[in-house]
């Protein structure tokens, strides 16, 4: 049995004046956490990955589908059962200078623990029990309790959020761009410190939508595209032979320090220096110039998205043979067209996830129309 | 040279004193030339971008000087800047998706501040144009509200409004930042196409991704705690770093495609000092694994090699030879003599002060891990 298991989670979101239209921002998502395992769930904003989080912390019910949490379906825990859950499963979010009230100290986040979870321990154990917890995440107490919020760097604040969570009989932890507010030079700890924690048996949902990020860390990669899973797997598998289009696309447009986005060669291609070099010193160019230079399939962002919108069926390929991230960000619902359909269940059975089939052991890809 | 920065100091005015956010910077950039900066939160570079652009009223020009075209750029005057803004200085700002005025539309938005600037709006309409086609926008989004527009979108629109009146020196400050890769992609392309097609002459990429410096930059100049540490082709920077901030930065980036189970990264232990006020010497001093007894002096900003500039004692020693080092100690002489060396005198500061043991060198601030990063060599 695996720690957390998500059954064909789905979710349906009404937007639009009056909830008229709905959004499926989830479409059978399945897959399971272990014991010990970082899972890393990659995809763009507006990719679903963060409502899978709330959804895996209880604090957005799904529209169809299962969670189950060490066999238990937490659909069914009600109130009671809620806060045991939030003793076992915990959430640490991306902006750690709005996780704190500024006009509090910061170490009031250890006292809401244990007025809640912990009323009856005496106060000396209680600070050895803090003092623990805050060892693990690698920092001295002296330098972090009785401070305030804009005392603290990122790092203290978010490793402090860590160590919240590990003062409960935490299992799981829902990890979500933990990262991506730190700076360059205190992430690395940070990220250090979850694969301390998994060595120590703690599942955790890392998501991401760094895929750097997520190649350090993880053991297990799913990649994630308007809601659906197209590729997921051991993560040297995904990462280091990826099936899908979507996949590549992504790899491509990672900056890497020795290669340059061109050598790479998917989606766009690099009009050599001193080619488009023209026009007098006030910048003005001329018209026929700019038409040969506009019709060059330089960039992604000039192909999709522009006034008629390309939808998934008409994408036009460009110079490396692959359509544009751009064109694949154009999913059907979001352009505006006949009344969109009124269940959630319609919309979902409108728009099924695509199969995954296995190309090879631990490596699943859904299938591309 | 476009722009010439000679010994710039920035400093923001608090009831504590001032805080020297900018610390005497001199650099140039190239026409035609992407300069990457790059450093931590709190080093002093979106200070530093925005001065050249606009000093806020906390703000203050406390020396040096800013040559635009050869023209000195009156950044501590506001009223003198105005006619150079939008014209020969633009910004992109760093929340450039929330920087346009949501109760304009953005085609009204942009004829008032062209009436600002003293530029009819039909002398620019066609060109403004052609440029929202080219960075792929609708042509209706002259009409409409902010609000209506993707935060993509928005990025886009401002940065054609901020360049429309092809400006000499363009700063962008953390474009790429809160966006995916994908998106980021695209805007650090459209970036160079910008440049490619002369709607600007410089620009200056502020960022702490050295990862999308080393795709859209031609030099990166590294900042840390109001000073630079170096600068060089953006290339070299990458490939052979010489100074220690710049090597542990980048030797604390996860690259994709790279197995680390066996060999971890690892971060830099402690926090950079306060610039209220800054430790003497070295100010990456107190963190650097490679401090020394000259790093309690101030080290020079200098060219080590051919277009290599860097301001550290170790990369002095190890290129040039311990005797450089004591002859950096006489003042009168010459300096250190490495290749390349002597077009810039290096500051020679008070000679024997604090020429103690590297650990009481700097001050350690009041972060974490305080004391570990100031291992002996």
């Amino acid at each position: 049995m695996s720690l957390l298991e998500l059954d064909k989670v789905s979710k349906v979101y009404k937007t639009g004046t009056f909830g008229g239209e709905l959004k499926p921002a989830l479409r059978e998502v399945s897959f399971n956490i272990d014991k010990g395992e970082v899972i890393s769930l990659i995809g763009q904003s507006g990719s679903g990955k963060s409502t899978l989080g709330k959804i895996i912390l209880h604090l957005v019910p799904p529209t169809s589908g299962t969670v189950r949490f060490e066999g238990t379906d937490i659909s069914a825990i009600g109130k009671a059962g809620l806060r045991d859950y939030y003793r076992r499963v915990q959430g640490v979010f991306q902006d750690p200078f709005s996780s704190y009230n500024p006009l509090y100290k910061a170490d009031r986040v250890f006292d809401m623990v244990k007025s809640v979870y912990f009323p009856g321990v005496r106060g000396t154990d209680w600070q050895a029990k803090v003092e623990a917890a805050l060892e693990s995440v690698t920092l001295n107490p002296g330098d972090v309790l009785n401070k305030f919020p804009h005392q603290l760097s990122g790092g203290q604040q978010q490793r402090l959020l860590i160590a919240r969570a590990l003062l409960l009989d935490v299992r799981l932890l829902v990890a979500d761009e933990i990262i991506s507010m730190l700076d360059a030079s205190t992430r690395v700890d940070v990220l250090n410190l979850l694969v301390d924690l998994k060595r120590r048996g703690l599942g955790i949902l890392f998501i991401t939508h760094d895929l750097s990020l997520g190649n350090y860390i993880s053991d297990q990669t799913v990649i994630l595209r308007q809601g659906v899973v197209v590729e997921m797997g051991e993560t040297p598998k995904v990462l280091g032979n990826p099936q899908h289009t979507y996949t590549k696309s992504l790899l491509a447009a990672v900056p890497q320090l020795h290669k340059k986005w061109g050598e790479l060669g998917a989606g766009a291609t690099v009009i050599p220096a001193g080619e488009v070099r023209a026009g007098s010193s006030n910048g003005k160019i001329a018209h026929d110039e700019v038409g040969r230079y506009s019709k060059s399939p330089l960039h992604p962002l000039r192909q999709g998205r522009g006034g008629s919108g390309g939808p998934l069926s008409s994408v036009t390929k460009t110079a490396g043979g692959r359509p544009s991230l751009m064109e694949l960000e154009d999913a059907p619902w979001q352009r505006r067209g006949p009344k969109a359909k009124k269940s959630p269940s319609a919309v979902l059975s409108a728009y099924p996830a695509p199969p995954l089939q296995e190309c090879e052991a631990g490596h699943f890809v859904a299938t591309e129309s | 040279m476009t722009l010439e920065v000679d010994k710039l100091q920035i400093s923001y005015r608090t009831l504590r004193g001032d805080v020297r956010a900018v610390d005497g910077v001199s650099f140039a950039v190239d026409d035609g030339e992407i300069m990457g900066l790059a450093g931590e939160s709190g080093c002093g570079k979106s200070t530093l971008g925005n001065s050249l652009v606009y000093l806020e009223g906390r703000m203050k020009h406390a020396g040096g000087t800013v040559r635009l075209d050869g023209e000195v750029l009156p950044i501590s005057d506001q009223r003198a800047m105005g006619r150079y803004r939008l014209k020969r200085v633009s910004i992109i700002p760093q929340y450039a998706m929330s920087a346009l005025n949501p109760t304009r539309k953005v085609g009204r938005m942009t004829a008032e501040l062209l009436k600002s600037r003293g530029v009819r709006y039909d002398s620019v309409e066609e060109e403004l144009k052609r440029r929202i086609d080219l960075v792929g926008l609708p042509q209706g989004v002259l009409g409409m509200y902010p609000f209506e527009l993707s935060g993509g979108m928005r990025q886009r629109a401002t940065m054609v409004i901020s360049t429309l009146l092809d400006p000499s020196l363009l700063v962008a400050d953390e474009v790429t930042s809160a966006l995916d890769v994908s998106t980021q992609r695209a805007v650090g392309e459209m970036l160079m196409e910008f440049r490619d097609e002369r709607f600007v002459k410089t620009i200056i990429v502020i960022t702490h991704d050295l990862s999308i410096l080393a795709q859209v930059a031609d030099t990166i100049t590294v900042m840390y705690a109001g000073k630079l540490v170096e600068k060089a082709p953006a290339a070299t920077v990458v490939g052979e770093p010489l100074h220690p901030y710049t090597q542990a930065l980048l030797a604390s980036l996860p690259e994709v495609g790279v197995r680390y189970e066996d060999a971890p990264l690892a971060g830099i232990p402690g926090r950079p000092p306060s610039l209220l006020h800054p430790p003497a010497g070295c100010r990456f001093g107190a963190r650097c694994p490679f401090a020394f007894e000259k790093c309690s002096q101030d080290p020079p900003f200098m060219e080590l090699r051919p277009g290599h500039e860097v301001a550290c004692w170790k990369a002095v020693r190890d290129i040039g030879g311990t005797s450089v080092l004591a002859e950096a100690d006489q003042p009168g002489t010459e300096g250190p003599a490495g290749p390349g060396a002597g077009s810039e005198v290096p500051a020679v500061p008070r000679p024997g002060a604090q020429l103690a043991s590297p650990t009481s060198a700097v001050s350690p601030g009041p972060g974490e891990w305080t004391g570990q990063g100031t291992g002996q060599p």
